[in-house]
């Protein structure tokens, strides 16, 4: 069984007028110690689906349907107080900007301790003690010293390894990570991935990696999903998806990065941008933009097809595979 | 550990907050003068050379002496004597006493509700949101002379002189602390609604913490500033105001007096030429909440983060 399920998850945002569907029909897993990226423009849907795996999703936003079981036990139906025993504690969750996630008027030492303290029955001199290691674990300079320090006294790159010390205080099992490094320059980023991929294989933690740097996501996770416009368009192992993109969607995402080999050439674009969730297209939200779309693309939504190993929802790629056994019959 | 641990005072030596108040020199001539009105009113009983409070230290044959260095002053009474005979000096010294101590009461209590009423109408928002704020409204419509009046009344009414010099003091208190409260539960709750859209709040649910703790703990210290600026306002407002229902008969009695009623019992006697039973303890008075509010000035142009660039 897989330690994280979420089936069918959809999630809305009600507000006047109707309600926004931010998220449609999202189905994942993810096992124990692995490594899973989410990839997406800004607005995808990102960030919704992974506040909602902790059931966070502020007000208008609701889950509307699906479930997401961890361990088995769903916790889009689970009580706020069962919900925060596993808050933090099993799944921990890292924030994009260090900056802000740290509070400012409390000590790094106070806001570990009390992290710990919210789950554990233990005296303040042990959880002081587990602080401790963890910044220890994160590669701190000095760690006894960062613990009296208040956050504005560390630079952006230690804040980030005291929040992702943070995560690893109560050993969860899933760390779920929403652009970790995108506040950060260039070199602190690689030094902060390469500190949370050692640790994750370390511990054996199973990480859900949200970001939108494709190079991330081919170093670091082993499986990853693309979304676009609240649903999931393409999943499946990393290495395949990023060496034979299948989606149209994936192909450009892949086809806009700068490469070293052709010096000189104008990088690819995707025409147009990604629909506002009030004007979501009818079909599949991509085909305004996508270079294959036909009028089926305009009037009804995709179903999954598989290919290899990957899972795309794109009726172009499902035509390829049915030429493919079309010609393979004709041959054979 | 061989590192040297930064102690709370050191951090307060590198402060923002202690390198400007060193330069500012209204800020540390305001501070040193309302320590030592503070320190002189807490050590009233030691300094104040009569106890105003015993009968059998007044003689009325001392009424209405002038104070020191004009003609008919006595050695024993250095600021003169009220028009019965007691003490003026002793007097201003316990009435600073009973004023600070409602000014900073009447704070408390406003903090108290302020604080708990505004992180919950800021946090939780919708309707309690919605209830506690008109609540607010209503009581801010009411002046708080009127409801002390009319509570005043009631009390004196009921409670009958004797008693009522009793308890007047708490009910002062309670008066001034609770038709101010909307004050700064406005300002709490302001505060919270910033506050509670920043990342460290989503941060701390993710972590588990339950919502009283997010709301006393993490976002509580981060509007203290706020707080602090106004608190110190108003308590220089509870001082006026509890004067000023003390001049109008409803505050502290003549046997317990404060400033303000120092201020009413020497007011009838000025057309006699007695002048200082009045203005001695108005002069006080005006001191007194002078040096509050330029220390409240000076509190909110350093604690005002569009200004302090830390």
């Amino acid at each position: 069984m897989a330690l994280l399920e979420v089936r069918d998850l959809d999630v809305r945002f009600a507000v006047r007028g109707g309600d926004l569907t931010a998220l449609r029909g999202i189905s994942f897993s993810l096992d124990k110690g692995e490594r899973l990226g989410l990839v997406g423009e800004s607005g995808a849907g990102k960030s919704v689906a992974a506040f909602s795996i902790l059931n966070l999703i502020a007000k208008p936003g609701y889950i509307a349907g699906g479930q997401i079981l961890f361990e088995g036990r769903d916790l889009a139906a689970m009580s706020e107080r069962e919900l925060r025993k596993i808050r933090g504690n099993r799944i921990a969750m890292i924030f994009q900007d260090p900056m802000m996630t740290l509070n400012p008027v409390l000590t790094i030492g106070t806001q570990m301790v009390e992290a710990i303290l919210a789950h554990r029955k233990i005296s303040k001199k042990e959880a002081r003690a587990i602080a401790l290691d963890r910044l220890q674990k994160v590669q701190i300079p000095s760690p006894g010293k960062r613990l009296d320090q208040y956050p504005h006294e560390l630079s952006g790159g230690m804040r980030q390894r005291v929040i992702i010390a943070i995560a690893l205080l109560l050993d969860p099992e899933i760390i779920v990570a929403d652009e970790p490094t995108t506040a950060l320059d260039v070199t602190i980023q690689a030094e902060i991935m390469d500190l949370l991929l050692d640790l994750c294989e370390q511990e054996n933690v199973a990480l859900m990696l949200i970001t939108h740097d494709l190079g991330v996501v081919s170093q670091v996770t082993q499986r990853m999903l693309v979304m676009y416009s609240g649903r999931i368009i393409e999943q499946g192992p990393t290495r395949e998806i990023i060496n034979d993109a299948q989606h149209p969607y994936t192909q450009g995402l892949i086809n806009a990065l700068p490469q070293l080999g052709e010096p000189g050439a104008r990088l690819f674009q995707i025409p147009g941008s990604m629909p506002s969730l009030k004007n979501v297209p009818t079909g599949c939200p991509f085909h305004p933009r996508c270079n294959f779309a036909t009028e089926q693309c305009k009037h009804s939504m995709p179903d999954y097809v598989r290919s290899g190993n990957v899972d795309v929802a794109c009726y172009e790629v499902a035509n390829l595979i049915e030429q493919e056994k079309h010609m393979q019959e004709a041959e054979s | 550990m061989t590192t040297a641990t930064v102690s709370r005072w050191d951090r307060f030596r590198e402060s923002f907050l202690w390198y400007s108040f060193k330069r500012d020199k209204v800020a540390i001539v305001s501070f040193v003068v309302l320590m030592l009105m503070v320190l002189a009113a807490v050590f009233a009983p030691l300094l104040a050379p009569a106890d105003p409070y015993d009968l059998a230290q007044i003689n009325i044959m001392n009424s209405e002496l002038p104070p020191a260095g004009l003609a008919g002053s006595d050695p024993a009474f250095p600021l003169g004597t009220d028009a019965q005979g007691r003490d003026m000096l002793s007097t201003i010294l316990y009435g600073t006493q009973v004023s600070l101590m409602i000014g900073f009461g009447a704070v408390v209590l406003q903090a108290a509700l302020g604080i708990l009423f505004g992180l919950l109408a800021g946090y939780l928002g919708g309707r309690v949101d919605a209830v506690l704020m008109r609540i607010a409204d209503v009581q801010l419509s009411f002046s708080t002379l009127m409801v002390a009046i009319i509570v005043g009344a009631v009390f004196k009414a009921s409670f009958g002189n004797l008693m009522f010099g009793e308890i007047a003091i708490y009910m002062l208190i309670f008066i001034i602390g609770v038709s101010e409260w909307p004050q700064i539960a406005r300002t709490v709750r302001a505060s919270v609604l910033a506050e509670k859209k920043k990342e460290y709040v989503d941060a701390a649910k993710v972590m588990g913490f339950s919502t009283p703790r997010i709301m006393f703990r993490h976002i509580l210290p981060n509007t203290l500033s706020p707080i602090f600026v106004i608190a110190t306002v108003q308590i220089a407002n509870a001082i006026i105001s509890e004067a000023a229902l003390s001049f109008l008969g409803l505050g502290m009695p003549e046997t317990q007096p404060s400033l303000g009623s120092l201020i009413k019992s020497g007011f009838d006697y000025i057309q006699s030429g007695s002048w200082w039973i009045t203005l001695l303890p108005g002069l006080v008075l005006v001191v007194l909440v002078l040096v509050i509010n330029l220390l409240g000035d000076w509190l909110r142009d350093v604690m005002n983060p569009r200004l302090y660039k830390g």
